[in-house]
């Protein structure tokens, strides 16, 4: 920062600025450039690296979170887009084990090295808040954004339909 | 002289007989993954999400160009910016520049002096902050000058040709001043005389398409600097070992003070098995004597990992009724800029270009040829889905000519089992009944029932040699408590090697499957492992595992005669139990009797070692081979190219399933990724060498929607296989023959036959319009 910049109002001395944000129901308050992403955000400030970075262009859905519980890619939203809202990362769908979705992804093996996993189990779980009962086709195209270089999405697919089966059942 | 046959079964006594599984035991069930619960929850902590408090961040700098000389680089704004610790280029690096590489020790630590290839990096910039890091990079100056590099098979072997390697390099070689890196030949039986008894003839050429790994992991490196003057390195490598001694060897340091921790590889598929950037890490960290922390970028992951792309002439006789007479192949294997262990993709891709047939005339050239991009490195597959796609092509090219269909035409060629489909000096003979996965392959796809308007189908075989060598060595502690802990050092980026060592130890040392635990990746406390590749860690590291139990079961028996003074002849010792005169024990409680008040454990060693032989041309006898039977019903839509999969059957010879969840999962995934291979997947260069579709926008992979209708994955399982329980290694029979099925499937629909890979909407389109014109 040369002498003669001005910082602008809303940022502090370095040139950050402070966002408040609900995640995984607990309100944190972090100071980021304003170019960081919301994936960067929740993974170096926030501390929570369960949700991955792969593509950075909005392709892989490795990032996947919740935002006011709607599915997005993280690396394509701003920290400072997220100033007052609800943020659900893999981490907070579960705050004692794994969710019955998650069991299903192990009992179909749907898992293998992982990676993609996490933002996987966001958009089948957003799937089916929205939709509690999809068809495969459905099911498809809602994961369509999910990649999985393990090839994995038979068994996801079925993982999915073994959870919409187990919630019908409650 | 000994027979293949009987060079085959010597080889797999070598490996040990398989044991029988035992009775109502975990290995042989569907046990969950290891480790999964951590996968899915997010938990998993991969190199990117390990922590290093007041670690320094690494960003490369590059030159926009495929091939060029540096002619000076300033760094003066770049040190200028704030946080900028250090920006190290070749002249900060001992001269001469430290170089290395699995076949060729010929991979420069920085480019120096020259770039070689797209993404070559020249400096590295060191920051405290990534930002920081990629400001300075971008920041930095490098005065360079294009050159005529090559970027194709043409271009690299046109008279006068731009030598992407200096002949230095590979002093007194006879190719050191071409592009041929290296050349493989193969051959037997009489060409001429087998021609003179042909009566079809087909000859065409077929190219297989460069393609990258695309690990939805991109990667990355710590280098952490130790008190001691040594280095702790986290990599998400395949070959911890191996990265281990590669960085020992640059840094002159001896192996106990390089410790590699290879956190689980967010998928690897050969992409991740050999050292690229780490030695560059490991310099920054001794020299800034910080810790060094390097995440690559998707863009990143491309420009340093990708399949070898392969055009194949091949000419093949036919008899009038269908059996093959000779094979002729010509494969030009598209390699990059260094070696990595390209040549052995192509030498041992092409050893199996004749395929699993009986064909009395055969003769194989194939070359590596340099080229100034990516060094291609090992892929699932490792050069036998090239080799395939044209085999495969050629022999329903032979059938449409005969009346044949593509089943009939692989009965009458495909070897019995015991039966040589290599001849020569290197002779190999099937360890499998294959025949068997091609009749269930036809059997689950319908072959031969009618088919609505604008279907088609297609099914190919293929094979791949396994490991040729091969050592693994493990530990397993049985504990006081009856619970055990196993040392294993295979990577486990997602076939789930961990679950089949907890099942091997539950069932060999009679504990409860959740207490056994698994330890890798860290070759400061598990064992050696020569390399996760090849589909290799079943056989090898499984066999180990196997010893070690025996081992532990064979301390127990000792300590327990010794305790409770029952002779030793008198005892005996089985899995998971110790038969004594009494009756049989549980072994953990024999253990527990034995250990008495002062506890303590048993420790068990395992090691599984194959040594190649001199001779061979691929260093020995595989120790197993991969079949696999793929057949597959697509749709074309004439009005667009596209193809509509309806149906793919995916069958492997796997031996002995130990956990057919993993083995079904392993096996879907592969046919998916040969999917890829066959439909979409191509990387692009400009006349710069510069990879156009560079990252996930516009280098397209298989989605959920490109999932065939019907995928159905089958076994089959005659414990024949050299591994625990007559297990063979299976995670990449599925995507050898794709290409091959695929294409004849397009073929059966729309009546084109397209000899380039992939088939993209537009290449059959255009192919069906050409065909259209020509009526």
């Amino acid at each position: 920062m040369t002498s003669t910049a001005r910082v602008p109002d809303h940022l502090d001395d370095d040139g950050l600025q402070t966002v408040t944000l609900t995640v995984n129901g607990s309100e944190r308050t972090v100071a980021v450039p304003t170019h960081r992403t919301l994936l960067d955000g929740l993974r170096d400030e926030v501390g929570l690296p369960g949700t991955k970075s792969c593509c950075a262009e909005g392709e892989c859905g490795a990032c996947t979170v919740l935002l006011d519980g709607k599915s997005v890619n993280s690396c394509l939203v701003l920290c400072v887009e997220a100033e007052g809202h609800q943020v659900t990362t893999v981490e907070g769908l579960s705050d004692d084990g794994l969710t019955d979705l998650q069991e299903e992804f192990l009992n179909a093996g749907a898992v293998q090295c992982g990676f993609c996993i996490p933002g996987q189990v966001v958009s089948a779980e957003y799937l089916l808040r929205t939709n509690p009962e999809p068809d495969e086709v459905q099911i498809r195209e809602a994961l369509s954004g999910n990649l999985c270089r393990c090839a994995g999405y038979q068994r996801i697919v079925r993982a999915v339909q073994a959870t919409a089966a187990r919630r019908s059942e409650r | 002289m000994t027979t293949a046959p009987e060079r085959a079964i010597e080889q797999r006594d070598a490996l040990g007989e398989p044991s029988d599984p035992y009775p109502q035991g975990q290995v042989g069930r569907p046990v969950l993954r290891y480790g999964g619960g951590d996968r899915t929850s997010g938990a998993q902590r991969f190199v990117a999400d390990l922590r290093f408090p007041g670690s320094l961040q690494v960003a490369l700098v590059t030159v926009p160009v495929g091939c060029a000389d540096v002619l000076g680089i300033d760094t003066t704004a770049a040190r200028a910016v704030p946080g900028v610790v250090d920006v190290v280029t070749a002249a900060d690096l001992p001269s001469p520049m430290p170089r290395f590489g699995v076949s060729h020790t010929d991979r420069p630590v920085l480019a120096d002096g020259r770039v070689n290839y797209h993404g070559e990096p020249v400096a590295a910039v060191v920051a405290k902050t990534l930002d920081a890091a990629q400001a300075a990079a971008r920041a930095v100056r490098v005065d360079h000058r294009e050159l005529p590099g090559v970027y194709t098979l043409d271009d690299a072997l046109a008279p006068g040709a731009h030598r992407v390697q200096e002949p230095s390099l590979r002093p007194g070689h006879a190719l050191a001043d071409t592009n041929v890196l290296e050349e493989a030949h193969y051959a037997w039986g009489d060409l001429e005389a087998e021609e003179a008894r042909t009566e079809v003839v087909v000859e065409e050429t077929y190219t297989f398409p460069m393609v990258t790994h695309f690990p939805i992991e991109p990667g990355g490196t710590v280098a952490v600097p130790t008190d001691s003057g040594g280095l702790d390195v986290y990599s998400p490598v395949q070959h911890p070992y191996l990265l281990q001694r590669t960085l020992a060897s640059v840094l002159g340091l001896p192996l106990n003070q390089v410790r590699v921790f290879a956190p689980d590889p967010g998928g690897g598929f050969g992409g991740k098995q050999n050292p690229k950037l780490e030695p560059l890490l490991a310099f920054l960290a001794l020299r800034t004597r910080r810790t060094c922390r390097l995440v690559l970028s998707l863009e990143e992951t491309f420009q340093s990992m990708r399949r070898a792309g392969c055009r194949i002439a091949a000419r093949t006789g036919f008899t009038a009724d269908g059996a093959l007479t000779f094979h002729h192949v010509d494969a030009d294997f598209l390699i990059g800029a260094y070696a990595d262990v390209a040549p052995r993709v192509m030498g041992k891709g092409s050893y199996v270009a004749a395929g699993p047939y009986r064909i009395p005339g055969v003769r194989i050239d194939a070359r590596a040829v340099m080229t100034n991009t990516t060094p291609s490195t090992a892929f699932r597959g490792f050069g036998s889905p090239q080799v395939s796609w044209a085999l495969e092509s050629q022999l329903d090219a032979g059938a449409r000519r005969l009346g044949l269909d593509g089943l009939e035409i692989r009965r009458r060629n495909l070897v019995a089992k015991g039966e040589a489909f290599v001849r020569g000096e290197s002779a190999a003979a099937a360890d499998g009944e294959w025949h068997q996965s091609l009749e269930k392959a036809a059997e689950l796809i319908g072959w031969g029932t009618p088919l609505p308007p604008g279907r088609g189908r297609g099914i190919a075989v293929g094979i791949k040699p396994g490991a040729t060598s091969g050592l693994s060595q493990s530990l397993v502690r049985l504990l006081a408590d009856g619970s055990a802990i196993v040392y294993a050092g295979t990577s486990d980026m997602g076939q789930g090697a961990r679950t089949l060592w907890q099942q091997i130890v539950a069932d060999e040392l009679g504990a409860p499957l959740d207490q056994v635990s698994v330890v890798s990746g860290d070759t400061g406390t598990v064992p050696f492992d020569l390399q996760t590749s090849a589909s290799r860690s079943t056989v090898f590291m499984g066999s180990a595992v196997l010893e070690a139990c025996r081992d532990v079961r064979q301390r127990v028996l000792a300590l327990y005669a010794e305790s409770t003074g029952v002779p030793p002849e008198e005892l005996e010792e089985r899995p998971g139990v110790l038969v004594t005169p009494e009756g049989e024990l549980p072994l953990p409680e024999a253990a527990r009797t034995a250990l008495g008040s002062l506890r303590g454990e048993f420790i068990g060693q395992g090691t599984r070692r194959l040594r190649g032989k001199g001779k061979h041309p691929l260093g020995g006898d595989a120790a197993f081979y991969e079949f696999n039977a793929t057949a597959i019903e697509v749709e074309v839509d004439r009005e667009t190219g596209e193809l509509l999969l309806t149906r793919h059957v995916t069958v492997s010879d796997v031996g002995t399933e130990l956990n057919p969840l993993q083995v079904v999962s392993q096996d879907e995934g592969a046919a998916i990724m040969g999917l890829g291979h066959s439909q979409m997947e191509q990387l692009l260069l400009d006349e710069h060498g510069r990879i156009r579709n560079l990252g996930a926008l516009d280098y397209r992979i298989p989605t959920f929607k490109d999932v065939p209708v019907e995928l159905v994955s089958a076994a089959v399982e005659n414990h024949d296989g050299p591994g625990p329980y007559g297990s063979k290694g299976i995670s990449e029979g599925a995507l050898l023959c794709t290409a091959g099925a695929l294409g004849a499937a397009v073929a059966d629909a729309a009546g084109v036959v397209i000899r380039d890979l992939p088939l993209t909407p537009e290449r059959v389109w255009a192919a069906i319009q050409a065909a259209e014109a020509a009526q």
